[in-house]
């Protein structure tokens, strides 16, 4: 038999890298494998997010070319005692409630609707998953239209449907329905990923768990509480996890539909926290703005997910 | 001719035309923002991209994101613009972090004098500390905020007996703020020609400075002013006096009473587009545009005129237009400050008016006929004399966004009294100017 690749190239190595190389233990030579992604990830995630820190506790200005003072705890302070911040929170928590309420009611209600495989549902999942395939900037934009008061097709058919006028109301420049526009243009870009999530849910429930419950004659009601909506619990709650952080950091949609406005009533953290560091230039200011955004969403996102492996094991 | 003779005038010509370049030639880029003038400035720069052998590449960037995309740039150190046109209002940033290359010693060696430009623009466009000798830039396009109606409309004979009916006054180019509100109340959803017309198109905008630029048309009319005293920062009832708490609640009401359905987040482009399509009676914009609006074939000629923003207390309007400046970290600063110079020179200034752009330069403005040179000019002569500024300080950015979310609260959303918009302007302006160590 002749010689193997492996043989022959253990033959040409040199004896003394041989020698080093054998003398390696298997965690010795994991850790070299391992180094180069450790190293990336330091340098990319952990070595910025270290340096934020740091300068959170400084008035550093990137445009500036002044001397970098230690101001201790003052940007914090600032940022949990100023009342425009917390009028932020209160709109990025408005538009983070209702449009995951909405997309999870719509999401299962259709995914629950597909799942029956009725005649050309296959057809109506690629209609319904559409949205989600836009850029959320050309939809921002697009909607700008849809919603205008003289022109805008979203008000004629409210006009249609409820017989208020279309040019007695505006969407984006009333201060009460500009909230409620930007959830539904996120509503109705993203309740398709919630509706597939909630499919896939749908489809890893065994068919003889039903049989089961039908020769038990347990209802359909009954079924659905008891095994559809248990099962498919999970996969629910990874949709909202998903939703939620994506949503929390929401922006280019949103500036493109109303830039924040009117006044401030749309303008949500990741819109207020660009202004800061990049408009405005307050970098200190706007590091100590993001520390705060970040704990807030770790802490709230492992909660979260300790409760999501309850839920697995259960 | 013969070889001999034909390599010598070869050899003279190259020499020539080796002298007059003095210098290689350079690809220089010139930044801007996109909208009417720079298209006349492109132009108007072949002549010199034919003098001196230098390629002009342009970088023009719509108004909304001017400012985010060019002080990025400068921040960054970029080296994208080699000549940058920047708002007058960048001027403190451009000095003071370094931006920009001081002129002094150019313009002095190059025997350009600052007394050739009309002085209320070198002061805006040009000096840093304000009015000191010292320049960052070349007066390179003057502007303020003026007005233009529909001129067909108030000559109209039906409209003008409807509003003499109405008010018991004449329909006229408004005198006074409050009259202009009045006519554009008078034109609020009236029927002209079978279609619903509204009274005027004004800045809203919330984004940029629109909102900003807008209002203070109606605070300078009253008096506004942001200091008690020049230079001391001292604000508390000066920013906030009785007269600016007036104005903007009169801003406010213009707002409410006489423009467009969904008209809460416009500037430049929707008032022109609100003027163009019949939509409103009146509209404001920067001077810049009226060249443009005089030759729209629906709009302009016959049917359009224009006007000076309407004094009420004082009379004055907002200032706009901006100053040439050597980007300092360009590597072809020499051919910039070239075209700094071929730019500076009368015959150019008079060519730049004659295409469009705004020239700052005395020989244009000072010129016979130049009133009579186009229907916008004298108002521009009279805008000029009386034009007030925003903050130039290097803290422009913020002070400026401070005062877009307070006015946009309270006008557009709606939100508190315009005393309460006006004295939380104060305390951001306070806070800033504390962390520029000003305070």
């Amino acid at each position: 038999m002749t010689d193997g690749l492996a043989t022959r190239a253990a033959r040409a190595t040199p004896p003394a890298a041989a020698r080093k190389i054998r003398g390696l233990s298997d965690r010795a030579i994991a850790w070299i494998f391992v180094a180069p992604t450790i190293f990336l990830l330091l340098a990319v995630n952990i070595f910025p997010l270290i340096w934020t820190i740091r300068l959170s506790f400084t008035n550093f200005r990137a445009n500036r070319n002044r001397e970098v003072e230690w101001v201790g705890l003052r940007n914090y302070e600032r940022i949990l005692t100023d009342s425009d911040i917390w009028l932020t929170m209160q709109a990025t928590a408005h538009f983070l409630f209702w449009t995951i309420f909405f997309q999870v009611l719509i999401g299962f209600a259709l995914a629950y609707l597909i799942n029956k495989n009725f005649r050309g549902s296959p057809f109506w999942t690629t209609v319904i998953v559409l949205p989600m395939m836009l850029s959320p900037a050309v939809v921002g934009n697009f909607w700008t239209f849809l919603y205008q008061p003289q022109i805008g097709l979203f008000n004629y058919v409210v006009e249609f449907f409820t017989g208020i006028p279309a040019s007695s109301f505006e969407m984006i420049g009333s201060v009460n329905l500009a909230p409620w526009s930007i959830v539904i243009v996120d509503t109705w870009m993203w309740t398709p990923f919630v509706m597939l999530i909630c499919l896939a849910g749908l489809r890893s429930i065994p068919a003889y768990i039903y049989e089961a419950a039908e020769i038990d004659r347990a209802s359909k009601w009954r079924q659905f509480w008891t095994i559809t909506v248990p099962m498919v619990l999970p996969f629910l709650m990874l949709a909202v996890l998903f939703r939620g952080i994506e949503n929390f950091k929401m922006f280019d949609l949103v500036v493109q539909l109303t830039g924040g406005g009117p006044g401030s009533v749309t303008e949500l953290t990741s819109i207020n926290l660009k202004r800061e560091a990049f408009e405005k230039w307050r970098t200190g200011y706007a590091s100590a703005y993001a520390i705060i955004l970040f704990v807030t969403v770790f802490g709230l996102a492992s909660i979260y997910v300790k409760a999501l492996n309850a839920v697995k094991e259960r | 001719m013969n070889p001999t003779k034909y390599l010598a005038a070869t050899a003279l010509a190259a020499g020539t035309l080796t002298m007059a370049h003095g210098a290689a030639a350079e690809e220089l880029t010139l930044c801007w923002a996109a909208w009417d003038p720079a298209n006349a400035l492109v132009e108007l720069s072949k002549e010199f991209e034919a003098e001196s052998g230098h390629t002009m590449n342009f970088e023009f960037v719509p108004w909304p994101n001017f400012a985010d995309r060019m002080l990025n740039e400068l921040n960054s150190g970029g080296k994208l613009c080699d000549l940058l046109i920047g708002d007058s209002q960048w001027i403190g940033g451009g000095a003071e972090n370094g931006h920009y290359v001081k002129l002094n010693d150019f313009f002095d060696s190059e025997g350009i004098s600052m007394d050739d430009f009309a002085p209320a623009t070198v002061y805006a466009y040009s000096t840093w500390p304000k009015g000191s000798p010292n320049y960052y830039a070349l007066p390179a396009m003057g502007d303020a905020n003026g007005w233009f109606y529909r001129k067909d409309w108030f000559e109209n004979e039906e409209i003008r007996a409807a509003y003499m009916e109405e008010t018991g006054e004449e329909l006229r180019e408004p005198q006074s703020q409050q009259e202009l509100m009045q006519i554009a109340k008078f034109f609020q959803e009236r029927e002209i020609d079978g279609q619903t017309r509204y009274g005027v198109s004004i800045f809203t905008e919330r984004g940029s400075e629109g909102i900003t630029m807008g209002a203070t048309g109606a605070l300078y009319a009253w008096g506004f002013k942001y200091e008690n005293e020049p230079g001391s920062y001292d604000m508390e009832g000066a920013v906030n006096s009785p007269e600016a708490v007036e104005a903007l609640e009169f801003y406010k009401e213009l707002y409410q009473c006489c423009t467009p359905p969904g008209y809460t987040d416009a500037y430049m482009e929707q008032s022109l587009d609100a003027f163009k399509s019949g939509q409103v009676a009146m509209a404001m914009n920067w001077f810049a545009f009226f060249p443009g609006l005089y030759a729209d074939p629906n709009t302009g000629g016959d049917k359009i005129d224009f006007f000076v923003n309407p004094p009420q207390n004082v009379a004055a309007s907002t200032l706009g237009g901006q100053g040439i400046s050597v980007v300092s970290y360009s590597d072809k600063q020499d051919a910039a400050l070239e075209y700094i110079k071929w730019f500076a020179q009368p015959e150019v200034q008079a060519k730049w008016w004659e295409l469009g752009g705004y020239s700052a330069h005395n020989s244009v403005l000072q010129g016979d006929g130049f009133t009579d040179s186009a229907p916008f000019a004298g108002d521009f002569l009279t805008a000029m004399d009386g034009v007030q500024d925003f903050w130039q300080e290097p803290a422009y950015a913020e002070l400026l966004l401070a005062m877009q979310k307070r006015l946009h609260d309270y006008i557009v959303a709606d939100q508190g009294t315009a005393q309460e918009a006006l004295d939380k302007l104060i305390e951001d302006w306070t806070e800033t100017f504390e962390d520029e160590g000003k305070l």
